[in-house]
């Protein structure tokens, strides 16, 4: 029995360079970053005081006020993406139908900084005083709860915690859910809000995140030679996924297909990347076998690339023992140079940008890139977008733990 | 200074999300609100807040419109 195909048919986005997925996509395709110093808390005594901060959201756009105080900003974002997403497909949940449409949306870190202000309550004024929607409001499976709630989606209801991986774990997962017959149709991503005072003290301890606090704008940039750490990223992204043959039947607008899924462990260290990148050149290898295709492919490769010292030349490495000389043809870019890196939301906001870049044939930029550190030496689309008539393209997401995850999307 | 049912309302206003003309004293939380279970735990909470008195679980289950919060507050709570 040949599997039975998934398409994506709905985009949803909430990103430091926009709260919908056009205006974010607007800001890829001039390589705008949207990252600043951070305004929402003092950071006076943080030794890095800025990230990807969403600005202007209004959620009572997507959920009542009385219902969205109940909820972590983290899953007002994913509540946003979702929404926007689901919208998007245009989709009619019904009596018949609602049994075999799920959500599947993650997050790396989930409610953290509901969690730290209920724990101030605890000591400051006794167990009494905490709220009883502190649980409901920050489990991490409540973006899914809600969604599913919201539009009264009777399928599987699920949520992915793979740390940086998440949101293109969630994507995968969820398309196989389609491919295996458990839905029809899936709201699939991560949502993340972790530049709050806990979040990002805790990043910053792990030393993971840059410190040029003095060029929020220039801080993430992959593979350059001057890159020193990650740029911490609020935001959500979500897709609707749906079954080829649902989605051609109510003449959907389908933006990419998902053509193949790739995981495998590093088994290596907590927050390192495997030497070499060994890891992820399995996941991709994996990744490409599902989707049936060879190396050569591939035209295009959304990478992980967070701006680490050491991720940065270990995802180089491993494309280069995957693809051989065919790594020198294919463009290779890092959307985090303008969105920075928004965790269990990272995977899904570049699945996105990889299906749009399928679908518009745009190869987006890797901004900041001035001079390419030494063995960094593929094309990563440095600075300016381009026009390419793509048809086959990666999306990578590897994560603390060596959790890794890797799409296969194909133009439609 | 407001008196208790002045008080009493505008956080029932303000917990259950509804308009000033819907809380009449009768007026049940639960069924003409919109209130769950857990809402009621949380406005019990922001009147022992407000009035700054300790709610029992076993009182509280009896406090299912304006005019049984008012008449316990007035009872219980403000001396």
């Amino acid at each position: 029995m040949s599997k039975r195909r998934v398409v994506i048919t709905g985009l949803g986005m909430v990103s430091p360079l926009g709260n919908t997925v056009a205006s974010s996509w607007d800001g890829i395709k001039a390589g705008r970053s949207g990252i600043s110093t951070i305004d929402t808390f003092d950071v006076s005594a943080f030794s890095v005081k800025f990230g990807g901060q969403i600005r202007d959201f209004d959620v009572s756009q997507y959920i009542a006020p009385k219902e969205a105080k109940k909820m972590d900003p983290f899953i007002h974002y994913g509540m946003a993406a979702g929404i926007q997403a689901f919208e998007d497909a245009g989709i009619e949940v019904t009596e018949e139908n609602a049994e075999r449409i799920g959500v599947h949306m993650g997050a790396g870190i989930g409610g953290v900084d509901t969690i730290s202000r209920q724990h101030k309550i605890l000591l400051e004024n006794g167990p009494r005083r905490i709220s009883p929607f502190f649980v409901p409001s920050a489990i991490i499976n409540m973006t899914s709860g809600n969604l599913s709630i919201k539009y009264g989606l009777k399928g599987p209801n699920l949520a992915m915690v793979t740390a940086c991986a998440t949101g293109t774990h969630a994507i995968g997962d969820a398309a196989r859910l389609i491919m295996y017959g458990d839905a029809d149709v899936m709201i699939a991503g991560g949502s993340e809000q972790a530049a709050n005072p806990l979040g990002l003290a805790g990043f910053a301890a792990a030393r993971a995140l840059s410190t040029r606090n003095d060029e929020p704008e220039r801080a993430s940039r992959p593979w350059d030679r001057d890159r020193d750490g990650f740029v911490l990223a609020d935001g959500a992204g979500a897709v609707v996924l749906e079954e080829y043959e649902h989605a051609r039947a109510r003449g959907a607008t389908i933006y990419a297909e998902v053509l193949g899924f790739g995981m495998s462990g590093d088994a290596y260290h907590m927050t390192l990347p495997a030497k070499g990148g060994e890891g992820a050149a399995r996941c991709m290898k994996n990744a490409l076998r599902d989707a049936g295709l060879n190396p050569e492919d591939i035209d295009y490769v959304n990478a992980h690339g967070t701006s680490t010292p050491a991720g940065d030349l270990a995802e180089t490495d491993a494309v280069k023992s995957v693809f051989g000389d065919h790594a020198y043809k294919l463009a290779v870019s890092s959307t985090k140079s303008m969105t920075g890196h928004a965790l269990g939301a990272a995977g899904a906001l570049e699945t996105i940008f990889t299906a749009l870049a399928l679908h518009e044939g745009v190869l987006p930029p890797t901004i900041n890139l001035d001079n390419p550190d030494e063995g960094c030496d593929l094309d990563y689309v440095p600075n300016e977008a381009r026009q390419a008539d793509i048809r086959y393209a990666l999306n990578n997401s590897f994560g603390f733990g060596g959790t890794n995850g890797t799409l296969v999307l194909g133009k439609v | 200074m407001s008196s208790i049912e002045e008080r009493v309302k505008k956080i029932v206003v303000e917990q259950l999300g509804v308009e000033e003309d819907q809380v009449t004293p009768d007026a049940s939380f639960v069924d003409d609100l919109g209130a769950d279970s857990l809402d009621t735990v949380e406005l019990v909470m922001a009147l022992e807040e407000e009035f700054d008195c300790e709610i029992p679980d076993e009182e509280a289950e009896n406090i299912q419109t304006l005019g049984q919060a008012v008449a316990y507050i007035e009872e219980h709570c403000e001396k």
